[in-house]
């Protein structure tokens, strides 16, 4: 079968319908118009099952983990600890301990910049791309000024690729330390070639880190097969709840690491003079974490994986490639970046319509996207930008939404020549 | 008072009031009702490029919105823009409503006009907020002037 053929057969197998009548919110009407929501990149809905799973343990199994001598925080912590698990298969880490259970993606490379960071010396770098989330920037802005660590950008190109002649460049002198990347950019939708730029890290004696909290939505993720040291992702976009988010890292370095926050949970003995750390996962895990949302984690991944990465890449694919097609007729419309490899993420201009005005119009016809310069105002500087519109998709999303987006584009170019 | 600040079409800040109100009822559908708003902003006078700065900026908006006030026989006058259309018409109706009024009537005439006509609702809710912003630092201009 070619590959194009084995798509639209992985396409046909998505029951889209299906899929759609377990997200309760899907059917809600906005400004008397069927919700269509093309704004999964900044959070994805949530399906039934990830709901039934965080009301069932409020409702029937909940009670505070890891210390309790009683049954209900036994079951619970066994529910708790077997999400771990799951992320170790989702990720196809080597070890359950490397699971690092965190708020969110931010949270997770905030601990990697601080307690990997405190491994580092001065002189030492870190470099990261042009085109990341605040996320994946401010953290190592705060180390360089905390720590007098170089802070290095590699360039992307026109296309919107990272540029790896430019970054093998930045890795030459062997000052860094550590390539911190996106794994799918949020405003241009660009995958990036993440094995080659984790062999070029490593060629130059540098640790990667991928934050994946784009990625991990759309593809399968195999931390190893990447050949990453550290891996990021947040529950909230990959249709779990927010407030929880994962780190996963080599065993090795979490050893070598710090802890990040101190409290319960993370001891192993304390007195007034003097503490010891719990080992990993458990030392950068202090105070009680979120239990509840934790398994919504787990719900979520378990509902992903039975429909399969194969079927939703496939999907998505079939969804970028009609919007692109149909975006590409409405006049004035540009989309931002051409970049070798894309998720289901588009970001757009149109004439000089004013990002902001394109969403407001839109979200009057019910179709919701984002504008603004989606915590990457950098990369927007670097486009020539101040904003672009965005439109993501999800598994649920169907072509018909993708055709209401444009025609309602088109009705809104005509306020404005 | 010449361009680029705005000379009132109506007598008071509460008979613009009534005439936007009017004018907005013709529309049975919000998208008719953009129109207008977005048609509005585009007859404000031609704002000073050169006043496009920091200093001329109204801080809480999403959108860029520049102001400029000027005191004219007892009566403020203003002058605005935004990068963006629809709260470029905003600024034209807020504009139609407050400038070219003496500093008490300003004073006196209330923002929550914008919630009752739905304009501040006409925006998602964070640029709403920046529409309040906008008749926060017009009505801080008249306090200024008076105090």
């Amino acid at each position: 079968m070619t590959e194009a053929a084995t798509r639209e057969k992985s396409r046909q197998d998505l029951d889209v319908a299906a899929i759609r009548q377990q997200f309760p919110i899907l059917s809600q009407t906005v400004h008397d118009r069927p919700l269509v929501f093309l704004d999964s990149a900044a959070s994805a809905q949530k399906p039934d099952a990830v709901i039934d799973a965080m009301t069932h343990t409020m409702r029937g199994q909940y009670a505070n983990i890891h210390r309790g001598l009683h049954w209900m925080s036994e079951r619970t912590t066994e529910a708790y600890e077997a999400v771990r698990d799951q992320v170790a298969h989702f990720l196809n880490a080597p070890s359950r301990d490397e699971i690092i259970f965190t708020r969110n993606s931010t949270e997770a490379i905030n601990l990697v910049a601080h307690s990997f960071g405190a491994l580092l010396k001065p002189g030492q770098a870190v470099v990261i791309s042009e085109m990341e989330h605040h996320a994946n920037l401010i953290p190592w802005q705060m180390l360089r000024d905390r720590a007098g660590i170089e802070l290095r950008v590699a360039p992307i190109t026109e296309a919107g690729d990272i540029d790896l002649d430019a970054l093998q460049g930045l890795l030459a002198d062997g000052k860094v330390a550590l390539v911190a990347v996106t794994h799918m950019s949020n405003v241009l939708g660009t995958v990036t070639p993440a094995k080659r730029i984790a062999e070029i890290a490593h060629a130059a004696g540098a640790q990667v880190l991928f934050d994946g909290s784009q990625f991990v939505v759309h593809r399968k993720t195999d931390v190893q097969a990447l050949g990453a040291d550290f891996y990021t992702f947040t529950g909230h976009k990959l249709y779990g709840p927010t407030g929880i988010g994962v780190l996963w890292a080599r065993k090795a370095l979490l050893e070598a690491m710090p802890p990040f926050l101190g409290g319960g949970d993370m001891i192993s003995t304390v007195t007034f003079e003097k503490s010891t750390w719990a080992n990993v996962p458990h030392k950068f895990e202090a105070g009680t974490p979120a239990i509840i949302e934790t398994i919504g984690l787990g719900a979520a991944i378990s509902w992903v994986e039975a429909i399969g990465f194969e079927a939703i890449a496939a999907h998505e694919a079939a969804l970028t490639a009609h919007a692109l097609t149909r975006l590409a007729d409405v006049p004035g419309l540009k989309v931002i970046g051409q970049p070798k490899e894309r998720g289901g993420v588009i970001s757009f201009t149109m004439d000089d319509v004013h990002p902001h005005d394109i969403a407001t119009l839109l979200d009057r016809n019910g179709v919701a996207v984002r504008a603004g310069h989606h915590c990457a105002e950098p990369l927007m500087r670097r486009l020539g930008l101040s904003a672009t519109a965005r439109a993501s998709f999800g598994v649920y999303t169907l072509p018909e939404e993708i055709d209401t987006l444009v025609d309602t584009l088109v009705r809104i170019r005509n306020f404005f020549v | 008072m010449d361009a680029p600040f705005v000379i009132p079409e109506e007598a008071t800040a509460s008979e613009a009031i009534d005439a936007i109100r009017d004018e907005l009822d013709v529309f049975d559908d919000w998208m008719e009702r953009y129109q207008y708003i977005i048609e509005m902003g585009r007859k404000l006078p031609p704002f000073p490029p050169e006043w496009c700065d920091d200093a001329h900026r109204v801080p809480g908006c999403q959108s860029q919105v520049w102001l400029e006030a000027r005191e004219e026989g007892g009566k403020l006058y203003f002058a605005g823009l935004s990068d963006a259309a629809i709260v470029c018409g905003l600024v034209a109706l807020l504009l139609r409503v407050y400038s070219g009024r003496s500093c008490a009537e300003i004073m006196n005439t209330d923002p929550k006009f914008l919630r009752d006509l739905g304009l501040v609702q006409a925006l998602s809710t964070n640029r709403g907020n920046g529409v309040e912003a906008m008749a926060r630092a017009i009505r801080s201009a008249a306090a200024a002037q008076t105090a």
